[in-house]
């Protein structure tokens, strides 16, 4: 059989394999050599996934049988629009952080651990992937056990002590939640006898009306809504984001969170169905609630926020607040800006991570513990690295939603959506919402652009191995606030056959 | 984006984007160069402009929407030219700013104004039109005062605010339509009134007229001229394509016409008497386009074009003046006729433009709009109109020039303007007069067909017998219209002074309320975790690791949540 059948099985096991090498080879240099092939042939096999789901008619799935057992006896991974979309988002950031990550992890990261980073990226790669490929309710147990204990190694990596406290405190909270996950995978398996997802499915109207059902379905909301850093479980977020590696913080706050999303979307979608979890029980307020308070109050906690880190970390919470408000819609409207906002939203803080971790480089000497960015030394700071602080800006504005970038794609469906059904208020907490985004940026602009610099201060940009693949992503979000047919595109059709098959 | 509609289109330069594309250019250049490119980007946009067909030329799809970002026809061309022009003169004007980030500023500030003229759809409109926003305020920052800082930022509020309006219209149209082509619309919706109302406050509308006298003469001697011309004559550009002949626009006109006089009658300030009267000017148009017919909109968009060119110029002598004196105030200027002869000539000439004298461009734009009142037998419009000529002549044809160039010697003698100013102003002084004595090249661009005769014996007599009689009571009243250094409260100063005292003075309160009710809230959940920790666990665990133990509680505290809602719903 030719490679382009084994596709979805590469697409996990590339980086899997990557993992292991490198710690045999124990060697910095070949490390990044190995695990960027294998994050760039991961993306090229997302890609390849892509170009095959085209040719489908609409609708269509790729669906691979692991070891030729045919589910659901045995493992399936498969493929639809929504899963490669989202494929294509993971395996993008960590084609491009990895080679930004050379320069970045040379000053963040004590030399002697450079393999592990590597490898631990490679196997947080590999879960994610996973995540999302697989067709396995017990696998994506699996493969998010792999994502999160690989990610709690990635943030302790720094020289900065207090990030072993957050990946510590990241890690009870990490554990309670997948807990709650396999609790609830558990129920799900109690009561159909399968784990693949699509005959759990099938069989799951059989047992609709069963209390048990409702339990899995509150287990799994809970222990989804503490990965995805839904408010109010968002507390190990700003923490870990703050404290980890730059490159680190970049990656999982453009994947990590996206991927859980995912799984929601999954479950709720694919398994439980729409009319389930959207029509028969209030869901949809709770989830309403909720995102207007991460909108609103994570927004509002990020305007006080010293650290530069801190402070987009509580705008991630905020931002994930955008993307459950467009769950909560129930509408094929809001769904497209939830997907959308997967993507846009990643792309945007992806690009500011790792233009301040730009910064953070540039302000850390050698084998120091990394200075944390926080606003009195970034006075002026435009002088000095105009190029990391205009992508800043351009990001933001992404944030913020303005037209022209990817970010106003987004607010443009949920508004949309949110007309639909006719509840107007909602239109105006959307557009309320945007100026707290205005406010933390601002004072960004405020200390970079017109605080005096420090005398004595030179121009000292970001060296251009970092710039380069931060300004892609920079790019990436005025070209999809501009071209939209990929991203809304997809997001569309995506949510046209979840609503579908939900029904 | 899709790509362009046609191949041939693509050859079609936007002349907005070379304005831009000039601006973001300027900052890397010095000396002569620079001098050459701030002349040469707007003549070159300008000679892009007119070898341009007529109809939609670039086409792009967004989202579901089809977007026409550059669509010309006589209207559109008529308001880019204008533009074009003001930036080229007002760069010359501008040569000798000092301040680098101007003239770039007011290039980006001026491309944005002619890509809402050569707009077709909504959206174009809305981005350029916050362009603009961003552009007019860089040109009040590059007067580097405390004064204009401030000013900038009342100025941004307000225009992000009407942006924010704008946008909201433009969306509930889309939305209703699925059409985001830009063409005639009536207030009929919540929709279209928003984008009235967004329009409107560019033109200096009531109540939010204040920005414009508040922000304008902040900024520096040549910033001031570029900020007279674009923002709100854009604003009766929308207005003419989206709104003609909405009736309320008729009283919102005379209501501006009428208040631009009476604080300019009321200032003290040589650039806040021009800036009144440019809402004075304004209110003339917007009345135009109230009336609706062709002649009263022909009217409205040549009084838009000459109005640009003579309110430039009038701002330019005083610009001069200040450049040359440093002093703004009435009270502290006059006599400057003996040395500085030609800002003084062209100073007046501009006076008389704006005042209609005959043989001057303002006689040939603004009786159009008269008269089309008079046509439309809307007499108490008419004789509004009529009266408020002679109080323009009142504020600004005579006031202006005499208390800043004649009445009693102050004593200044400073030199005359230097000669790229003094060249901009006898250029647009000429156009004043050239377009009064031969108004047909203008008419002949109008939107319309013109069907009218500037100069016959009744419209001669009835302006000059208008102007002399006001020009008497000018002197007659001459004691009383002395100004004395005072200040006149307008609606701004609401939301200058008592809004921040009021912060200032009940902040502390509410942030005490505030900060007693995070207090108390935050008290009833220690006491309940408290409570739980000394039934439930190790007594000082959960205080100890506080976020692991208070997300493992919020987990469970959401869980049963969960479970509840689920059970009962």
């Amino acid at each position: 059989m030719s490679i382009a059948a084994h596709l979805p099985a590469l697409q996990v096991v590339v980086p899997l394999l990557a993992a292991p090498l490198v710690v045999l080879l124990r060697h910095g240099g070949v490390a990044f050599a190995v695990v960027t092939a294998a994050a760039w042939a991961a993306f090229a096999t997302a890609i390849g996934l892509w170009l095959q789901l085209g040719q489908l008619d609409a609708g269509g799935v790729i669906s691979y049988h692991i070891g030729s057992w045919p589910p659901p006896w045995g493992i399936e991974y498969r493929v639809d629009r929504l899963t490669s979309f989202v494929l294509l988002l993971v395996s993008g950031m960590a084609a491009v952080v990895l080679p930004y990550s050379r320069v970045s992890v040379l000053r963040e990261i004590p030399r002697e651990l450079h393999y592990l980073y590597y490898s631990m990226f490679a196997l947080c790669l590999t879960g994610l992937l996973g995540i999302t490929i697989t067709g396995d309710a017990f696998n994506i147990f699996v493969f998010l056990e792999i994502s999160s204990l690989s990610s709690y190694v990635l943030i302790a990596l720094g020289r900065d002590r207090r990030a072993l406290t957050a990946a510590f405190q990241y890690l009870i909270m990490g554990s309670i939640g997948a807990t709650f996950i396999v609790i609830g995978i558990g129920f799900l398996y109690l009561l159909t006898g399968t784990l693949n997802l699509a005959d759990m499915a099938i069989r799951l109207r059989e047992v609709e009306s069963y209390r048990p059902v409702l339990v899995a379905l509150a287990f799994l909301t809970v222990g989804i809504s503490l990965k995805l850093a839904l408010f109010p479980l968002h507390q190990w977020l700003p923490n870990a984001y703050t404290y980890a590696p730059s490159a680190v913080t970049a990656f999982l706050a453009a994947t990590a969170t996206k991927v859980s999303v995912y799984v929601l979307i999954r479950f709720y979608y694919t398994v439980f169905g729409e009319s389930l979890v959207f029509q028969k029980l209030p869901l949809p307020q709770i989830m309403l609630w909720l995102s207007l308070m991460a909108m609103f109050g994570a927004s509002f906690v990020a305007i006080f926020k010293n650290n530069l880190k801190r402070l987009f970390a509580y705008s991630s919470v905020g931002q994930i607040g955008y993307i459950t408000l467009g769950l909560s819609f129930d509408s094929v409207n809001g769904l497209t800006a939830s997907i959308v906002h997967l993507f846009n939203h990643g792309i945007a803080k992806g690009a500011i991570f790792l233009l301040i971790g730009g910064i953070v480089a540039s302000m850390t000497t050698r084998d120091a513990v990394p200075p944390a960015p926080t606003f009195d030394r970034l006075a002026g700071l435009a002088k000095r690295m105009p190029l990391t602080c205009f992508g800043i800006v351009l990001a933001g504005l992404s944030l913020i939603g303005v037209p022209g970038t990817a970010g106003f794609v987004t607010k443009w469906y949920l508004i949309l959506a949110a007309m639909e059904r006719g509840q107007w208020w909602l239109v105006g907490a959307i557009v309320l919402s945007s100026l707290l985004a205005v406010a933390y940026v601002w004072r960004f602009v405020e200390v970079a652009y017109f605080h005096a610099a420090p005398a004595g201060s030179q121009k000292n940009e970001a060296p251009l191995s970092m710039l380069i693949p931060a300004w892609l992503l920079v790019i990436a979000t005025l070209w999809f606030g501009l071209d939209t047919s990929f991203t809304v595109g997809t997001a569309m059709d995506a949510a046209q056959e979840l609503v579908k098959i939900g029904r | 984006m899709s790509a362009m509609s046609s191949a041939a289109s693509s050859l079609v330069l936007h002349p907005a984007l070379i304005l831009i594309a000039g601006a973001l250019l300027l900052p890397f250049l010095r000396g002569t160069a620079r001098n050459i490119a701030v002349l040469a980007a707007p003549t070159f946009a300008l000679i892009a402009l007119w070898l341009l067909p007529e109809g939609r030329l670039w086409e792009v799809a967004w989202l579901d929407y089809q977007l026409a970002p550059l669509s010309v026809d006589k209207l559109s061309r008529l308001f880019a030219t204008i533009f074009l022009l003001m930036a080229a003169v007002g760069g010359l004007f501008a040569l000798r700013q000092p301040s680098k980030l101007e003239v770039p500023a007011a290039f980006l500030y001026a491309g944005a104004a002619v890509g809402v003229a050569l707009a077709g759809d909504l959206v174009t409109v809305f981005v350029f039109w916050e362009v603009m926003a961003v552009g007019s305020t860089l040109v009040l920052w590059s007067a580097n005062t405390q004064a204009a800082w401030a000013a900038s930022l009342r100025y941004a509020m307000v225009h992000l605010g009407g942006g924010v309006i704008l946008f909201a219209g433009v969306t509930g149209h889309l939305l209703a339509t699925g059409d985001a082509s830009f063409t005639r619309m009536q207030p009929d919706s919540i929709a279209h009134w928003l984008i009235l109302i967004g329009f409107l406050i560019n033109a200096g509308a009531p109540p939010l007229s204040a920005w414009l006298p508040d922000a304008y003469p902040e900024a520096s001697w040549s910033g001031t001229v570029f900020l007279s011309a674009f923002t709100t004559k854009t604003a009766v550009y929308v207005l003419l394509r989206g709104f003609p002949g909405t009736e309320i626009l008729i009283w919102v006109g005379l209501f501006m016409v009428f208040y631009g006089i009476v604080y300019a009658l009321l200032e003290n300030d040589m650039r806040r008497i021009l800036a009144y009267s440019i809402v004075n000017q304004v209110g003339f148009m917007i009345a135009g386009i109230g009336i609706g017919t062709e002649m009263a909109l022909n009217g409205a968009a040549a009084h838009a074009f000459t109005h640009i060119i003579y309110k430039a110029l009038l701002l330019m002598s005083a610009g001069a003046v200040l450049a040359a004196t440093n002093r703004r105030k009435c009270s502290e200027l006059g006599g400057l006729f003996h040395s500085m002869p030609i800002t003084t000539i062209c100073g007046t000439i501009g006076a008389l433009a704006i005042s209609s004298f005959p043989l001057t461009s303002g006689f040939i734009s603004k009786s159009m709009i008269s008269q089309a009142a008079a046509d439309g037998h809307l007499q108490a419009v008419w004789l509004l109109l009529a009266a408020a000529s002679a109080g323009v002549f009142l504020h600004a044809g005579i006031k202006f020039p005499w208390f800043v160039f004649f009445q009693k010697d102050s004593g200044l003698r400073p030199p005359d303007a230097a000669g790229s100013m003094r060249w901009a102003m006898i250029l647009f002084a000429f156009l004043c007069i050239a377009l009064g004595i031969w108004p047909e090249p203008l008419y002949a661009i109008l939107p319309y067909a013109v069907d009218y005769v500037p100069y016959t014996a009744a419209h001669v007599l009835t302006q000059l017998q208008l102007l002399l009689f006001s020009g008497l009571a000018f002197f007659v009243m001459l004691n009383y219209l002395k100004r004395t250094p005072t200040i006149s409260l307008d609606v701004d100063w609401l939301y200058r002074k008592p809004l921040p005292v009021l912060t200032r003075r009940f902040g502390g309160t509410l942030r005490a309320i505030l900060s007693a009710g995070e207090r108390g809230v935050s008290a009833v959940f220690t006491g309940l975790i408290g409570r739980l920790e000394s039934q439930r666990g190790p007594r000082g665990l959960l205080r100890r690791s506080r976020p692991t133990g208070s997300m493992a509680l919020w987990m469970m505290v959401m869980l049963l949540a969960y479970l509840l809602f689920y059970y009962l719903g």
